[in-house]
């Protein structure tokens, strides 16, 4: 008899990639991380210049994945 | 036993009742649970839908056009993304974010470190520690009006006693320095005054981390023969944690945003030395009037400040759950 803890691993891993929170969840954060960083190192202007696009992807994706079952 | 009203303010509700018009009193008790809760709260979301998220709407509006606040009847035309891509593109604004980290990393540090610090010495409960508890909050009391003018005289060359107490320690004379009007000296100038102000925040939040901490652990430490530092670091600072992270948010929210204390102590100087963003926003939106650009300049700030928090609150949720 498969126990419910099973029957949930076997549904999680059904899931594809990027419709699995955790990971997803992380991606995000690096993203969020990696602009910050971006935008306040003193090091290159060109990644100043990136910093908020990579900050709003990993934002937006944040606020869309942790919405995703667990 | 009577079903009479005993207490002072069941007599006080009973007259309430009795002077309430019949009309209204009939209207509001047809209203459900959830309607009269609805009723409470809208106000409150009103005010913060006024004050809060309209005001970052139209901001979010205005970063797309060229409007400028010093000419309101002016045509206003949508620009696109070009005031990000100037914000983006702007050396000086680049350089007043490298301030803003700097001044954000140290005072964040020095706070938490200090402020944790007085929390676990408050925590020992020695004679006198309420009133010592007080006396340590009082900085955080203070107006940051306040608090910048009588730094400004602490910092005087000629008469500062900060000057003196360093000339004291070090044997520097005390007028061969000037705190504020020095390019390496005046960034920390602001440093220290911010975790004078603020630290004792950090060490009230931590005294509740600390205090929430059962005896019963220590206790069991003390039968095992744990040292007092094991004991420190396997229990003390893991079941403070939550708290100090807690502390530590709140804090970089805020220090992202300060305006008002470098304002009064250098107001950007000497140079752009101590020029933060918000000082380099303010001279965007009020001194060269380009709205729409100090606007998308704010969105940026904004979409830091919010990303961080996201992930910060996702960081202390791991924590509080282990």
């Amino acid at each position: 008899m498969t126990t419910p803890q099973e029957l949930n691993r076997a549904a999680r891993q059904k899931r594809p990639f990027f419709l699995r929170r955790g990971p997803m969840e992380n991606i995000a954060t690096v993203l969020i991380g990696a602009g910050f960083l971006m935008l306040f190192q003193p090091f290159l202007l060109a990644l100043y210049t990136y910093s908020l696009t990579m900050l709003l992807a990993g934002t937006v994706m944040f606020i869309i994945v942790s919405k995703f079952p667990e | 036993m009577t079903d009479a009203p005993s207490t002072i303010a069941e007599r006080s509700a009973e007259m309430l009742a009795r002077a309430t018009p019949t009309t209204i009193a009939v209207r509001v008790r047809g209203f459900s649970d959830r309607a009269i809760a609805w009723l409470f709260i809208t106000p409150t979301i009103a005010l913060l839908l006024a004050i809060n998220i309209f005001p970052l709407i139209w901001a979010v509006y205005l970063s797309f056009t060229n409007f400028r606040a010093n000419r309101p009847n002016a045509e206003v035309e949508g620009v696109g993304l070009r005031n990000y891509q100037r914000v983006l593109n702007d050396p000086d604004i680049w350089i007043a974010m490298q301030t803003t980290a700097h001044f954000v990393f140290w005072t964040i540090l020095l706070q938490t470190v200090i402020g944790f610090a007085i929390a676990y010495l408050i925590d020992r409960k020695f004679r006198g520690h309420a009133f010592w508890t007080t006396v340590i909050l009082i900085p955080m009391m203070l107006s940051p009006a306040v608090v910048g003018n009588f730094w400004r005289f602490l910092y005087q060359p000629q008469i500062g006693l900060f000057n003196y107490i360093v000339s004291f320690f070090t044997g520097i004379p005390p007028s061969s320095f000037e705190m504020l009007g020095s390019v390496a000296l005046a960034p920390w100038a602001i440093i220290i005054v911010d975790t004078w102000m603020w630290a004792p925040y950090v060490m009230l939040i931590c005294l509740a981390g600390l205090r929430s901490i059962p005896d019963y652990i220590y206790e069991a430490a003390e039968v095992d023969r744990a040292s007092a530092w094991r004991q420190f670091w396997s229990i003390t600072v893991p079941m403070a944690l939550p708290f100090i992270m807690l502390a530590v948010l709140f804090r970089g929210i805020e220090n992202f945003k300060m305006f008002d204390m470098v304002m009064l102590l250098t107001g950007g100087g000497p140079g752009s030395t101590t020029e933060v963003a918000s000082i380099t926003l303010k001279r965007e939106a009020f001194e060269s009037w380009l709205t729409g650009r100090s606007s998308a300049f704010a969105i940026i700030l904004f979409v830091a400040v919010f990303g961080l928090a996201n992930i910060y609150v996702k960081a202390l949720n791991r924590v509080k759950q282990r």
